[in-house]
């Protein structure tokens, strides 16, 4: 009978094992859910004495005045959205193009080399990018504002944000730099998904007499529309939370005078990286911290929406197939 | 006829504008490039690797930001990734269609692109504001957090990427489940996971953000973890904005030195990628 104890024995250390490794793993699952939950929470307490005090007014209110202890978000929060504004209409023409020439027109010996080029532009850590958009394209750029007023500058409506002296480093000027980061994050998703197109659907096209870019845009595009606009989300989740480049170039200023983008401003990310070092525990590290929470709720809303688009395409696939 | 020709004209436009986009794309990436190289490497020069950070108008070198910097860097992967792993396991082997599973990866995804500068709030808000002073652990915790999703994403993918006859023979042999991921799954899939730890490490290398609410920065050599470290981000942020052409010297050099590391690891990761790939 002892042989059936040692069995038993054996089996209960299998059962262990198994056991030990599967909670283990469970546990480190757990732990990523309750980081997520740490986030908004601790911020929330964080944040709370400022919170308290000026309320929902925090998010449009324009003074910003340590000294007095007068916050408002404004500022930081119009700097953040104009300037991924600025990007996406940039980067979401460039990566498409892209997206497009990686897959239908470049040769296959070219494609690998082509798209590790791409991704390793969004390899570049940001203070890269900052750095050398404060000290070398800046002052370039600030040659070629006084091309965009004369052009740009004169047509209704739009003519009024390109007016002001040109100074290089601005909300626009970080626009631009965000666009450049942006554009490798967004073009190698549209590149995934427009690999994700059956290439029957595609070869049917082309039979028809399809030009590349009409197959393009009225097959590839359509089929994977939803991806797309995931991908342009991630893009915007990116440009929204990405600091260092744009530390170095928006000005950071508290002052908004006109509808200018050629004005200097301020982004909750660049508040947060030149005001937080300096600034006394209190109400002036609460309302900054208040800024890192408005920031991840709307990245975060931001990217569940990407994440949610990416993922119905992907199952939509799965269904097809 | 007319129809023709403009179907045609319309492409050739199209077409046109893709390759200028794949130029513009490049163009960005050569100036850059160019520019790190040529003024960084001129700052190269073993003063870099063995004085301290000076004061302005010194003399001096990144020594101490460069250390700590990779003693951060180091710490931090090596707190992250078995986490990281283990997450991986997880949502691959066990809970790939669980709630909890599925929950993790959504949330997983979203770090993966969640902002730096708010992990970095995040850990202020824990551990800096209840300590009272800035620490380098802070910033390793930081830095983890940020490898953790990296690791957890390229793991899961890796896991799944083996067949599933490969795991039936090792149950067939009558080896436990967790034998099988161990000894089967994980061993097979390590080159894949060790690109992702390579990636993760690129990935914090640079980072400025978070360290700027933890770690902070440093003038002098310091190895204490409870104390304010130097790091080569933080301290290019404060070199570059500065209006001292010494300092700013040594941050096109210390740009030079961070860019390179990451655009090694990153050709490093998918080098070994495509071995394992190709195998």
């Amino acid at each position: 009978m002892s042989g059936a104890g040692l069995s038993a024995r054996k089996k209960r250390r299998k059962w262990l094992g198994d056991f030990i490794f599967l909670n283990l793993t469970r546990f480190f699952a757990l732990l990523t859910l309750l980081t997520l939950a740490g986030i908004i929470i601790s911020l929330f307490v964080t944040a709370w004495p400022s919170i308290q005090k000026f309320g929902f007014a925090f998010l449009w209110t324009s003074e910003w005045n340590p000294p007095k202890e007068n916050f408002g978000a404004l500022i930081p929060i119009y700097g953040t959205i104009v300037t991924s504004i600025i990007a996406l209409v940039i980067a979401v023409p460039v990566s498409f193009g892209i997206a497009l020439f990686l897959t239908e027109l470049s040769p296959g010996w070219l494609r690998r080399p082509l798209g590790i080029a791409i991704e390793l532009l969004a390899g570049i850590p940001s203070i890269v990018y900052g750095m050398w958009g404060l000290l070398v394209f800046s002052p370039i750029f600030a040659q070629a504002q006084p091309l965009l007023k004369a052009t740009l500058g004169n047509v209704p409506l739009i003519g009024k944000l390109f007016q002001g002296p040109a100074l290089g480093i601005g909300i626009l000027c970080a626009g631009v730099i965000l666009a450049i980061m942006v554009i490798p994050f967004v073009a190698s998703v549209m590149r995934d998904v427009f690999d994700v197109t059956p290439p029957m659907l595609k070869e049917s096209a082309y039979a028809l007499g399809s030009t590349t870019w009409e197959v393009v845009w009225n097959v590839v595009l359509p089929y994977t529309k939803v991806g797309v606009i995931g991908g342009i989300m991630l893009g915007l989740g990116r440009a929204l939370g990405e600091t260092m480049a744009v530390t170095f170039v928006i000005g950071n200023t508290n002052f908004l005078n006109s509808a200018s983008l050629f004005d200097p401003g301020n982004s909750i990310t660049s508040a947060l990286a030149n005001e937080f070092a300096e600034a006394g525990q209190g109400l002036h590290t609460a309302a900054l911290i208040e800024l890192g929470l408005i920031l991840f709720l709307i990245t975060f809303v931001i990217l569940a929406m990407s994440k949610l688009l990416l993922l119905r395409l992907s199952s939509g696939e799965g269904s097809k197939t | 006829m007319q129809l023709r020709y403009k179907r045609k004209l319309v492409n050739v436009v199209a077409l046109m504008l893709s390759l200028s986009a794949m130029a513009f794309g490049l163009f960005w990436l050569i100036w850059i490039l160019f520019t790190t190289f040529q003024l960084g490497i001129s700052g190269l020069s073993w003063d870099l690797l063995t004085k301290m950070t000076p004061p302005p108008g010194g003399q001096g070198g990144l020594a101490n930001a460069i250390a700590g910097s990779l003693l951060m860097v180091a710490l931090a992967t090596l707190i992250g990734t078995p986490i990281g792993i283990l997450t991986g396991v997880y949502l691959a082997e066990y809970g790939a269609k669980t709630l909890l599973g599925q929950t993790t990866r959504f949330i997983n995804d979203i770090l993966l692109s969640a902002p730096s500068i708010v992990i970095g709030l995040f850990v202020y808000a824990i551990i800096v504001a209840r300590v009272g002073n800035f620490s380098a652990y802070s910033g390793v915790i930081a830095l983890a957090l940020i490898v953790i999703p990296v690791v957890v994403r390229t793991t899961e993918n890796m896991l799944l990427l083996i067949p599933n006859t490969l795991r039936e023979a090792a149950f067939a042999l009558g080896a436990q489940r967790w034998k099988v991921i161990t000894q089967v799954t994980l061993r097979a899939s390590s080159a894949g996971i060790l690109t992702g730890i390579l990636l993760a490490v690129a990935r914090i290398a640079g980072e400025t953000a978070p360290l700027l609410f933890t770690a902070l920065s440093n003038q002098f050599w310091s190895m204490d973890l409870n104390e304010p470290m130097a790091n080569l981000p933080v301290t290019i942020f404060k070199f570059a904005m500065s209006p001292y052409t010494d300092w700013q010297q040594l941050a096109w050099a210390g740009v030079f030195l961070i860019t390179m590391s990451v655009l090694a690891l990153n050709i490093l990761a998918r080098v070994l990628f495509r071995d394992q790939s190709s195998r």
